[in-house]
């Protein structure tokens, strides 16, 4: 019953649709559409572009803006930073260069005393061994001498006990010297 | 009983009477579903702009990401001097869009009034795509006066073969509005004929009793799946004819150059 009354529907729709023209072809209402078409399309145009886009592109714009200008900002700021670091860094160089020239200068000054002190202990000692040696010079001297006149006494005295001359002091003397002096001379 | 001809959606029924110098200019379902896309635009529009924040939000969120939508497509394929034509592009764009979306509305809530899709009837969607022509061919003549039949002659082709391109160009250019009308309006005339016929099936098979109602059940889940399609489709088919404006576009810019 039911299936009948659907298959009525159907039969009647087709005829509908076969009477009348298929309805996105039928022209009885092209100028219609055209007509409300061309309307609401320029109603649209000219509400987005003279309205609605603009604030929404204006929006955008401002937003970029902003970004760009805190990018910008945010630029400033790290330059500034990197100037301070720089600052900062070359302040320390310097302290350091302070410091070394001041520990040179010291360091210095301590060599430069020293050596003094070490010339000084080196001319006195220099001088203590001149003095010494002078002394021994001296105490040689007297022992070569204290020598000489040793020989002319045993001269004398071999001379008496072995010959029985008796030889002059100055004589004795004299002999002595001639055979050191030929000692002296081979 | 309901009625089950798939073709009664796209009925035209006057809901106010107008003639004007022997032209039928009446109100229609059509026009009506016309101006409400054009309404729901603006007003949506205008709610999600009207507190413009630097942090968006929601609803200016999503007009934002529409604008730069339509802008990356001009700039994509017209390149930024495109951008001229950013309002035209958007108007077109949206109210394609409004319009398919509001087809798919099954049943408009005003009282006998049935879902109708504007964007399923070739002299509308014609008409679109001829204004898009009409744009194209005077904008390029207003700008590159008669360099811009240059788009007629590719650059770096041969004397010889030259007359053959310069014919396949004109008709291939002369073919764009009838493909851009016609691709619009097939795609969304075909869906919702797919759609109620499927339904119809849902209805014919419901009324033939327990066994028929459980075999509805195969056509419901196909109508739900092909819903889902037809939303991809309203909104895909309004992108293709907004991008293949932007290409068209961009030849009045730049004559010669393909």
């Amino acid at each position: 019953m039911r299936l009948q009354e659907s298959q009525t529907d159907i039969a009647e729709g087709a005829g509908y649709a076969a009477e009348a023209a298929f309805p996105p072809f039928d022209p009885t209402y092209f100028a219609s559409q055209l007509f409300w078409l061309a309307i609401s399309f320029a109603i649209l145009y000219f509400l987005l572009s003279r309205w609605l886009l603009p604030r929404i592109g204006s929006a955008i714009e401002e937003r970029k803006d902003r970004i760009a200008d805190d990018l910008d900002a945010a630029a400033g700021l790290k330059l500034q930073a990197d100037e301070a670091v720089k600052a900062y860094e070359k302040s320390l160089a310097d302290a350091r260069a302070k410091a070394q020239a001041v520990g040179a200068e010291a360091r210095a000054e301590a060599e430069r005393q020293s050596a003094d002190e070490i010339a000084r202990m080196e001319a006195e000692l220099e001088g203590r061994q001149a003095e010494a040696e002078a002394r021994i010079t001296s105490a040689r001297n007297a022992a070569l001498a204290e020598v000489r006149n040793v020989a002319a006494d045993v001269a004398g005295a071999v001379t008496e006990h072995l010959a029985g001359l008796t030889v002059k002091r100055d004589e004795a003397e004299s002999a002595v010297d001639a055979v050191r002096s030929q000692e002296a001379a081979r | 009983m309901a009625d089950t001809n798939p073709i009664k959606q796209f009925e035209i029924h006057p809901i106010a009477e107008l003639s004007v110098g022997g032209l039928n200019l009446s109100f229609t379902n059509s026009s009506y579903f016309m101006v409400a896309a054009v309404a729901l635009t603006v007003g949506l529009l205008a709610l999600a702009t009207s507190r413009a924040t630097l942090v968006p939000g929601r609803a200016q969120s999503v007009a934002e990401l529409l604008y730069e939508f339509v802008a990356g497509m001009i700039r994509s394929t017209a390149g930024n001097d495109g951008l001229r034509f950013f309002p035209f592009v958007f108007t077109l764009f949206i109210f394609i869009l409004m319009g398919n979306m509001l087809g798919m509305l099954p049943y408009f809530p005003v009282p006998g009034l049935h879902g109708f899709t504007f964007t399923s009837h070739i002299i509308v969607t014609f008409a679109l795509a001829l204004a898009v022509m009409t744009v194209l061919v005077g904008f390029g003549i207003f700008k590159n006066g008669l360099k811009f039949f240059k788009i007629f002659v590719p650059s770096g082709v041969p004397i010889a073969i030259l007359p053959f391109v310069i014919v396949i160009e004109i008709i291939s250019f002369i073919s764009r509005p009838v493909t851009l009308g016609v691709r619009l309006f097939a795609n969304m005339l075909a869906g919702h004929i797919l759609l109620k016929v499927f339904a119809g099936f849902i209805i014919m098979l419901g009324s033939v009793g327990a066994l028929g109602a459980v075999g509805a059940i195969a056509p419901l889940i196909m109508v739900v799946a092909l819903t889902a399609l037809e939303f991809l489709v309203a909104f895909l088919q309004a992108y293709v004819f907004a991008v293949l404006t932007c290409i068209y576009l961009s030849d009045a810019l730049h004559p010669g150059h393909h």
